[in-house]
This record gives structure tokens, sequence and C-alpha cells, in this order.
């Protein structure tokens, strides 16, 4: 997915003359080729996350279309209060694109990792969230973004499905005849369908959690809801509630624990402590459906 | 209209009082001249991408702001009379979403010299060749960490951006070695910040690399 996002961004330079990237040392090296070509427009402010993200408000006032990427954790935990006001309070837009996730960088430490960056930018209004689950949906998404001023977080991940599913609304993947839905968002779906296999559910895929598709969820008529998120566990909860205001129904919630992973290992090996492998997914889901 | 016949009508209006605040009042005569006999912006041009740009980021105590935006034109004197209030479009720290003229939204310190690094930026990467940046920041808001992000990039890359640091000695622990020490690469002009004609002599030469404008003025509390 990242060298998806270098090669669409380093394109839509060439076609946009709006466009610009702003960078903190991370993948500058992958950039450099558009860095030659545009350097006016291919900013690399060193290791400064707050001026990244302060740039690219400034760089939105004069009426430019900002790309800012860093790993997850830099690019919004660390500069959560330029998000706010340098973006958001000016009513200024930007497209932040982070990789990392929660925990592609699982033998880096906690450092390194962002599961709770889609809940720090649900704290602020107008935010689209996009978690892609396949390469080949990044593009799309990005060149979306270049035609409006929109606030856009695009997270990417080493984690991804087998197939892209483009199209930013609810999609119904297998559809049970029960009333029990499970809703995948971005890299977690195989493991969900290969959890599901055998149960009689509807599984349904997003990649964009924000704005939630709300229309297409209460379409499926659910009675019980399982969210499965690769980001903090709860994260869509509010959502989901809201949603279903009107609607009896139940819900689980599965995502990345609150509780600090310490240990390293593979993503796989986080995936598994975290009760997101097939294996964990399936255990859960079996014992809330009853 | 000079300063010194907006200042006591204008500024007592906003203030209800004859006694400014020392955070209004320390950038009074820098903004004047500024937006009398520097900046190439008026209530006509401010849509204009090449206007200039001033950024005010030492957003608390915006009385000055308000009172010389008013006297230019931006928005009707009669604003001032309802500082904060329910209806009113002034607030204690300045909204560029509601109030014509005002480049950015400040009150939490430290913003205002990232923003100004990044408009600068996009001025130049858009061919805006004459149009200048400048940003305000006061002596205790230098304090914040984000603002040596910017002074440290800004002189790395030779960004044309002028900064102005209206120093009142307001900051906790002072500056020991002075405020121009801490913008190391930057071009310094040290003025008396109540001298329109110093001032004005800092403000207006056009510079292709950063250049930092440190007003002094009379002490916080004296």
């Amino acid at each position: 997915m990242r060298e998806t996002f270098v090669a669409t961004t380093t394109a839509l330079l060439g076609e946009d003359p709006r466009t610009a990237v702003v960078l903190a040392d991370i993948s500058a090296d992958a950039f450099a080729p558009a860095m030659r070509r545009h350097p006016d427009r291919v900013i690399n402010v060193g290791i400064r996350e707050q001026l990244m993200t302060g740039v690219a408000g400034g760089l939105a006032l004069t009426g430019m279309r900002p790309y800012v990427h860093s790993y997850a954790p830099f690019v919004v935990d660390r500069a959560y209060e330029q998000i706010k006001l340098d973006l958001g309070h000016q009513d200024a837009g930007a497209v932040l694109v982070s990789i990392g996730a929660s925990y592609d960088a699982s033998a880096e430490g906690y450092t390194h990792q962002s599961p709770g960056d889609v809940a720090l930018l649900d704290t602020l209004d107008g935010w689209t969230v996009h978690v892609p689950g396949h390469p080949d949906e990044v593009p799309g998404l990005l060149r979306a973004a270049a035609h409006h001023d929109d606030r856009v977080y695009v997270r990417l991940s080493s984690q991804q499905n087998g197939r892209a599913h483009p199209g930013t609304d609810l999609k119904v993947i297998r559809r049970g005849r029960t009333g029990a839905v499970v809703v995948v968002v971005g890299p977690l779906l195989d493991a969900a369908l290969e959890a599901t296999r055998d149960l009689d559910v509807t599984v349904a895929y997003t990649h964009t959690p924000r704005p939630f598709d709300t229309d297409g969820l209460r379409a499926l008529r659910p009675a019980e809801v399982v969210m499965v998120e690769p980001y903090l566990e709860g994260t869509s909860s509010r959502i989901i509630a809201a949603a279903l205001s009107d609607v009896p129904h139940r819900s689980l919630h599965l995502g990345v624990s609150r509780t600090e992973e310490r240990r390293y290992g593979t993503p796989a090996d986080h995936a598994r402590r975290h009760g997101l492998d097939a294996a964990g997914l399936r255990r859960s889901i079996t014992e809330f459906l009853g | 209209m000079t300063v010194t016949a907006v200042e006591p009508e204008l500024l007592t209006r906003i203030t209800g009082d004859e006694k400014h605040s020392p955070s209004a009042y320390s950038t009074l005569d820098i903004l004047w001249v500024l937006y009398d006999r520097v900046l190439r912006v008026s209530p006509e041009t401010v849509d204009e991408p090449d206007r200039d740009r001033f950024l005010l980021s030492k957003g608390h105590g915006p009385a000055a702001y308000y009172a010389v935006l008013a006297a230019k034109g931006f928005f009707p004197v009669t604003w001032l009379d309802d500082l904060a209030g329910p209806h009113s479009r002034l607030g204690h720290h300045p909204d560029r979403v509601l109030i014509p003229g005002v480049e950015i939204g400040t009150g939490s310190l430290g913003h205002g010299l990232g923003l100004a690094t990044g408009t600068a930026l996009g001025l130049r990467a858009q061919g805006y060749d004459e149009a200048r940046t400048f940003v305000l920041l006061g002596d205790a808001e230098l304090d914040e960490g984000s603002n040596h992000e910017a002074i440290a990039y800004a002189a790395a890359t030779g960004l044309p951006l002028t900064a102005i640091v209206v120093d009142n000695q307001s900051a906790t622990h002072g500056w020991p070695g002075g405020i121009a020490s801490r913008f190391v690469g930057w071009g310094v002009s040290v003025v008396d910040g109540r001298d329109h004609a110093a001032l004005e002599a800092a403000l207006l030469p056009r510079r292709d690399r950063p250049h930092v404008v440190i007003a002094v003025v009379e002490p916080k509390g004296s």
C-alpha cells in the first residue's frame, strides 16, 4: 500500500498543480524522484511532525491540497492539537496518509504503533477515514481526495486481504439468513471470512468507516452486529449505537485491545494476542451469538 | 487616519476602559505600522490569492488587532462594542472563519509560525512572488517548542518569511542570550516597538531569507 501511495501521489503531483506532499523524513527516499521534479511542492521538513501539520494548514490556506505522510503515531497522535487547530479550527483541509497502522511495526514496539488514531480523529469534526484492505483500493481513494478540500485520513497497512473491494459503501461479501451481521473494516476481512466460514451470518465490508454507511447497515436489518475493526476496540460503538438507536439489537465490538501489548514478534503474533486472527474472531463471534 | 487618532477611541471602545491590558497594548504600534504602511492587503483585496499575509500567532489580547482592522475598514467599528458577547464575531481569541481580514484563528500559543511557514511555501509554490508572509509572536510564546521546529526549518531552507516578536519580557524564565540568539540563521532587526519609523524600516524591505524583527516594548506590568 505504501508503494501504491507513493506512485499515485507522485502522479497527482504531475497532473494537478494544487497537489503538495509534506513529509517528516519518513518515506523521503521513496519521494526523491517526485521531489526533484516538484521541489516547491514536495516538502520534507525533517523530523518535525508539529511543523508538518502546521505547514499543511498554511499550504491549504493558500489554496493548495497537501498530502501529509508519516507513521500513524507521528502523523496523528503526536500532532493532535495541530490537527485540531491548524486544520480543523482554520476550516482548512488536508489528506493525512499514515503507515504502520496498529501493529505493522510489531517488532518496533509501542512507540511505532497507533491503535488509537481513528478514535482520536473521532473527537474532531468532519474527518473522512479510509482504511483500505488492499493496495488496489488505495489509488481511487487518494485521487478522489485531490478534487475537494475536506479533511481525509488514509490509514495504510502492510496487512491486506486477498481481494480488493472498491467503493466507499458497506458491501455485502456473504449473505446469511439470520439477523447476525459481521461488519469488517479494512484488512481484517479475510480473517473474518475464515472465522465465519460455516456460520449463518452476513459479512459486510467497508474501507471507509467515517462517515460510516449507516443506511447500508440499516438495510441489512441486523438483530446482532459484530464490528471487527483493525484499530482500538469499541471505536465505532457510538456510531453503531446511533445508527440502530430505534432498532432492537445486540452488538459486539472487536478490535485492538486497550491494554498495551509490550511483547514483540510479528503482526500475526499481535493479531493473535488481540484476538483478531481467524481463531480468535471465531471464538468471540460464536460466544456472542450463542 | 493616524494611530494617535484611532488608538484612544477604538481601544477604549473595545476594552471598555482606559486601562488596556499589556498583551493588547504591546502590539498596537506594530499592527498599525503593518496595516498602514507595509501590508499589501485591504478590505477590497482580502480574498486575493497574491495578497500579503499577516498571521497573528499571539492570539490572546487581540483588542489592538481588532481596533486596527476596524480602523482600516475590514469590519464595522460597531463590532467592537460587544467583545465576546453572545452575538459577537469578535472573541477573546480571533476566529478567521468569523472575521474578515483575519488569516488564522489563534489562541493556543505556538501555532502561527508553523502555519506561516506553510503559507510562505504555498505562495512560493504558486508563483506569487510579490506576496509576503508576516507572523507576530509574543516573547513568552516562543517558549513553545513548536516554534523552534519552524525557526530551524525556515533557516535551513532560506524561506522568505518575516516573523515579529514583541518583547515585553513576559517569558517566565526569560531568554538568556536574548531572543535574537534563538533565531540562528535568520536575519535579525531589534527595534523600539513604539517607534513607527524604526518599525517601518525593519518591516518594509523585501528579503529572500527569513527575517525576525524583535520589537522591544516596556516590560509587562511596568
